[in-house]
């Protein structure tokens, strides 16, 4: 009796890895999911934060994915060991600190591991929703033999979608898939992918714009940048991912930045970190809470308390009173004028 | 059959469904493991992980700002 074949796929939570997982279980492969947590993915969290947010789906599309067919799904967090290829990708960024490439190629080979570690014998293949010429920078026919190889993946790694463009795997030569009923998807139009979607009866499935991380956001980009440079050193943790997506970031000085709340759901998010960091919010009149990232001297407590009256109801009066709260320390109180439109410099803005 | 407890609080999704699935690992058929969380996409997340891993959600209840999902591990 010849058992079935079966795939570990590479999900986003994308419409492409929803198809590629479709076109093998027409053709009897059993499929299971696994999904990476770089922290950086557009998935999850910041729907929890901000107040506008809150009537969005709250769903992970990664597992609307995997429940729409019917597999299981592993999710993986790689954090950790994904600091290394953002910080050093050897194959360079795309358009922002996007470093798309280094990232296939590791998630690749992280399945790859994966399946050795929790299958001795399960798995025979792996597949992924990639699309030649879909992405400009890791989605090119020349990068495609680069994320086989260097991922230790080989011939193993078939992109149902457009493996008729590729040159033969395994799983095709083997005849444990049919290559004739697979795709040869390619360039950046989405119309053949929408048209599969439609015929296989897929509806409300994710269309995220740029990439399926946030590292290919500009402004969030940017903010990371301004973070490593204020720092003085390339590093980051968690919290720090978290904190790029959340509120006004204006930097004054070069030491420090004011992470400044801009709605109640964000104020209520950044009250977490003030065992770490030194917050304030205006006491006198409504405001938004907000947090210091860096080294402040006291005397620039005035200055910043300042920018801060700014972003409240006080904006317009002649006095504010404004509470520090400091880890481990007694709160103070400081009286000031809030700076005025023109005095919050629009180069300080991250 | 045991009662287990998972501190989830402040991560956000999907950290309480990875937490959860890792925690649920190490259990057995049966056990219940009871997820706090703050994060209100894990009432969504959570009961979708379960779903497609074959688990079983026998409820949730909020106290104070907290949320507290009830799993039973089918193994
Ligand atoms: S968009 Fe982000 S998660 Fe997606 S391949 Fe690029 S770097 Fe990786």
């Amino acid at each position: 009796m010849t058992r079935k074949h079966k795939a570990v796929a590479l999900i986003s939570g994308g419409l492409d890895s929803l198809l590629a997982v479709r076109v093998m279980q027409e053709q009897g492969i059993e499929v299971e999911g696994i999904n990476f947590y770089t922290g950086f993915c557009v998935e999850g969290h910041t729907h929890a934060i901000r107040n506008h947010d809150k009537d969005k789906q709250k769903r992970n599309n990664a597992l609307w994915v995997a429940e729409q067919l019917g597999i299981k799904l592993h999710i993986v967090d790689v954090i950790e060991e994904y600091k290394e290829v953002l910080l050093n990708p050897k194959h360079g960024y795309g358009a922002n600190m996007n470093p798309c490439l280094d990232c296939k190629i590791f998630m690749v080979k992280k399945a790859v591991e994966w399946v050795k570690e929790n299958y001795d014998d399960g798995f025979d293949f792996i597949i992924t929703g990639e699309v030649i010429g879909q992405r400009p920078m890791s989605q090119r026919k020349e990068t495609m033999p680069i994320i086989s190889n260097e991922s230790g993946a080989d011939d193993i790694l078939l992109r149902p979608l457009c493996a008729k463009n590729l040159p033969e795997t395994k799983p095709e030569l083997e005849g444990w898939v049919d290559r004739e009923k697979l795709f040869g998807f390619s360039g950046r139009n989405r119309k053949p992918q929408m048209a599969l979607a439609e015929q296989y009866g897929f509806k409300d499935y994710a269309t995220p714009a740029g990439g399926c991380c946030f590292l290919t956001d500009k402004k969030y980009s940017d903010k990371l940048v301004d973070l490593w440079k204020g720092r003085g050193t390339r590093e980051y943790e968690m919290d720090d991912i978290m904190l790029l997506k959340v509120g006004r970031h204006i930097r004054p000085k070069p030491e420090f930045k004011l992470i400044i709340a801009r709605d109640a759901g964000e104020s209520k998010y950044l009250e977490g970190y003030r065992k770490q960091f030194i917050t304030l919010h205006a006491v006198s009149h409504n405001g938004p809470l907000a947090m210091i990232d860096g080294d402040i001297d006291s005397d620039d407590f005035e200055f910043v308390a300042g920018i801060v009256a700014r972003y409240g109801q006080g904006r317009d009066a002649e006095e504010v009173s404004v509470e520090f709260a400091m880890p481990d320390q007694d709160k103070k109180t400081l009286k000031i004028k809030p700076l005025s439109t023109d005095e919050v410099l629009k180069e300080w803005h991250v | 059959m045991s009662h287990h407890e998972l501190d989830a609080r402040r991560m956000l999704c999907p950290m309480p469904v990875i937490k959860t699935q890792n925690k649920i690992k190490e259990l057995q058929d049966g056990d219940i493991l009871d997820v706090i969380c703050t994060d209100p996409g894990a009432l969504s997340d959570i009961p979708a992980w379960a779903r497609i891993n074959g688990h079983e959600i026998v409820g949730h209840r909020e106290v104070d700002d907290e949320l507290i999902i009830t799993v039973r591990v089918v193994i």
